[in-house]
């Protein structure tokens, strides 16, 4: 599947029957040239049960749990072609994960980004805060999913102005002057979620300063990692970011680095939507077959870019609840969801674990 | 002397409540089997058995039952052999695992009838199970009959943090660690004096080997199905002695049908019975991509949902060790004899449970084919029961001291 071969396709613009068409041909396709191209993947697909020549409804396809991208490195293409390779740190005390990007998956990653995010804030670049440190992103061959996030939505910015230093403290008097100096421009602000949470907002509130950002537009992600016990429900964030700098429109985002590029966007009602690109099948841990809408479930994620490893079709350890298709109020076509928490580690009973304390 | 207390102050007191455990350092080891012990051990039971609360728990009726009278004095005929003069080593310190809620009490229980004095770090992780057992021992010590045993043991909580391991090694005679292997590695980081040693029970895994030509034969396969039941799922398959492989020995057409009168049976009581976390779902799928990559040739059985995941295998790997989940995930293999087996024994296999093998061919086994690692061959339904003997120690022997009279 090329990304080419969709030039002009809107984000949001396939209702269900024309986008299962789409999917059930570019995903069958993707599981194919994987099966082809990646032998551990080949391996695992024999011992499952998929069969190459079958076609399948993009439903009945098999999903790899993320964290085999932790356990096994997984590429489809050849090593020399690799240009990008990215990492996340995966959960506590997983290995990181390895995605292996070729130039072809990595230039439609950034494009599906982009139709995304422009849909939502349009394709004028513009002024942007990065509220992260600059020192994260000074790395070599090896991108972490963080920096993988900051420079893609980097491609936003005409200007960008990251706003924390090197011991993550805010720089309020750089925020000050490139707040002076763009005040009649729209400003984007972009963040993981916990980073604005813990370094923009709250010690916007320490230092008692409400800059005016009425005019701008946040786009975060990522969730609230480590800092679980500090979450504030979606509502409360937007509120709070609200009081202290005047902010209205802001963007959450759902995604993850197995899958960069087809990220799922927050609309106005709070609701994540998948895209064209994207899909989401919410599924029962009893056996793995779809869930109801309203029901919550596993979150199987499916994108049509990766290529150049075997990512298009993932179970997250997210839950998740599918809340429609095709009808939210924002107008956007698809399903849209809400994602409800991470699927907790059992407490396994048993006689191997005398230690009470966390090994490094 | 309150060399203890001083030096260690986060230390949580389960038994005695206040902190007196000065005093266990200079209690001399009692014979083994003693009539004091057996005499408290029983009072013990009795306790336990009147707690409305045990009832709910089915392993504190096991554990109580376990230190009945009777069940001492079999055990004693068994270990006590010979006019062997057996004392106590002396001061005991138990390092006792934070998952299974018991087992503490079992090694209290080895220490205690071994003639020893013990000190037991029990898991600072909250068990009604130890409340119960701890709360037993306390009322104990206030009957005037047991009161001065009651002194020869304690029961402590500390977290990882504190530097208690490191004194109660420096004055143990005898240092359990119950696993895993991180845990060892970690506490032998503290000395023991020269005389001391660990008895270490680390890591290991088993497996269950059954004989298809019987099993077809078997009258009551949801008996056999439920004795399986008790070895794997009731403790999420966690147990060091729970089966991760499934070994089929018999004829390629009687495999088939036992294999599915055998899950059919098993299916029917973890429906019922268990309930199965949903990231042991997406765990047993990981495993499974995991072991599909590093073996040749694994294909998933067809089973209607995630509560049972079987893996079959066409080849058995030495490593097959390392592709285990917890919760209900079977590697299953046709092999054509024990012979075969013991090609890929290695010291990590601790219990093999059977069905329908003959004891004479599992001596032979043991005897003529000498397989690395197996400690235990426990007729399926009972690898979780415990015994004097563990993990190839006799603990009666290991915990106490013979001494040479001519």
């Amino acid at each position: 599947m090329n990304i080419a071969e969709l030039p002009d396709i809107q984000p949001y613009s396939l209702r269900k029957a024309d986008k299962e068409k789409l999917l059930n041909t570019t995903l069958t396709s993707l599981s194919r040239h994987h099966y082809a191209y990646c032998a551990p993947y080949r391996k695992m697909m024999d011992g499952i049960g998929f069969d190459p020549k079958k076609d399948y409804h993009y439903v009945d396809l098999m999903f790899l749990p993320v964290q085999l991208f932790g356990m096994i490195e997984l590429c489809s293409a050849p090593k020399e072609e690799i240009v990008r390779t990215l990492t996340s740190s995966g959960t506590s005390g997983q290995a990181r994960s390895l995605i292996f990007l070729d130039k072809e998956t990595a230039a439609n990653q950034t494009k599906v980004l982009t139709k995304i995010m422009s849909s939502f804030i349009g394709t004028k670049r513009a002024p942007m805060i990065i509220i992260d440190s600059e020192s994260v992103i000074k790395n070599r061959n090896l991108l972490s999913a963080n920096v993988a996030a900051i420079s893609g939505f980097s491609l936003f910015g005409s200007t960008r102005m990251f706003a924390l230093n090197e011991k993550m403290e805010l720089n309020t008097e750089l925020l000050k002057s490139f707040i002076e100096q763009h005040e009649s421009e729209r400003i984007l602000i972009f963040g993981f979620t916990f980073k604005v949470y813990r370094h923009f907002y709250k010690e916007l509130i320490k230092a008692g300063i409400k800059p005016d950002l009425s005019n701008a537009v946040l786009i975060h992600g990522g969730g609230w990692k480590k800092l679980e016990n500090e979450s504030v429900s979606a509502k409360e964030f937007n509120k709070k970011l609200n009081d202290v700098c005047g902010i209205r429109r802001v963007y959450n985002y759902y995604g993850m680095v197995e899958q960069t590029g087809s990220i799922y966007m927050e609309c106005e009602y709070g609701h994540f939507h998948t895209s064209v690109f994207s899909d989401i099948i919410i599924r029962r841990a009893h056996d793995f077959s779809p869930a109801d809408v309203g029901e919550e479930g596993i979150i199987q994620v499916l994108s049509i870019l990766p290529k150049s490893y075997p990512g298009h079709s993932l179970l997250t350890e997210d839950k998740g609840i599918l809340l429609g298709e095709d009808d939210c109020s924002c107008g956007r076509l698809g399903k849209y969801f809400k994602v409800t928490g991470r699927l907790e580690h059992a407490e396994i009973r048993g006689c191997s674990d005398t230690y009470d304390g966390k090994i490094n | 002397m309150t060399l203890m207390t001083e030096k260690l102050t986060d230390i949580e007191y389960l038994f005695p409540k206040e902190p007196s455990m000065d005093n266990l350092v200079h209690i001399p080891g009692e014979e083994t089997f003693s009539e004091n012990a057996i005499a408290y051990l029983d009072a013990l039971a009795h306790i336990l058995n009147k707690d409305p609360r045990a009832k709910n728990y089915p392993d504190v009726a096991t554990f109580a039952f376990f230190c009945r009278k009777g069940n001492l004095l079999q055990l004693k005929k068994k270990y006590l052999y010979g006019n062997s003069l057996r004392l106590g080593r002396g001061l005991i310190f138990h390092i006792t695992p934070s998952n299974m809620p018991v087992t503490f009490a079992y090694s209290l229980v080895f220490g205690i009838i071994s003639g020893n004095v013990n000190i037991v770090k029990v898991s600072s992780k909250k068990y009604a199970q130890a409340d119960i057992i701890c709360n037993a021992i306390y009322e104990l010590s206030k009957e005037r009959k047991h009161q001065i045993f009651s002194t020869r043991h304690a029961l402590i909580s500390y977290n990882a943090e504190c530097s208690a391991s490191t004194y109660f090694s420096s004055i143990c005679d005898v240092r359990i660690i119950w696993g895993g292997n991180d845990t060892i590695d970690e506490i032998r980081k503290n000395k023991l004096p020269p005389h001391s040693f660990d008895v270490t029970f680390a890591d290991r895994y088993s497996l269950c080997v059954i004989n298809a030509d019987k099993f077809n034969a078997e009258k009551s396969p949801e008996q056999v199905a439920s004795g399986f039941y008790n070895d794997t799922y009731l403790f999420d398959q966690n147990a060091c002695s729970s089966p991760h492989l499934i070994v089929w020995l018999g004829t390629d057409e009687n495999v088939e049908t036992a294999k599915r009168k055998f899950w059919n049976n098993v299916y029917d009581l973890v429906k019922v019975r268990y309930i199965l976390q949903p990231h042991s779902a997406v765990d047993k799928l990981a495993t499974f991509y995991y072991q599909a990559v590093q073996s040749e040739r694994i294909k998933k059985a067809d089973m209607p949902d995630n509560l049972i995941w079987r893996t079959e295998l066409k080849e058995l790997s030495k490593d097959i060790d390392n592709y285990r989940c917890n919760g209900g995930y079977f590697s299953e293999y046709k092999a054509s004899s024990l012979r075969e087996l013991s090609n890929v024994f290695t010291n990590k296999f601790q219990t093999l449970s059977y069905y329908g093998i003959e004891k004479e061919e599992l001596i032979q086994f043991i005897t003529q084919l000498k397989p690395i690692g197996i400690d235990r061959i426990i007729p399926i339904g009972k690898t979780t029961e415990f015994s004097l003997t563990h993990d190839g120690f006799n603990l009666i022997d290991t915990l106490s001291r013979e001494i040479e009279l001519l």
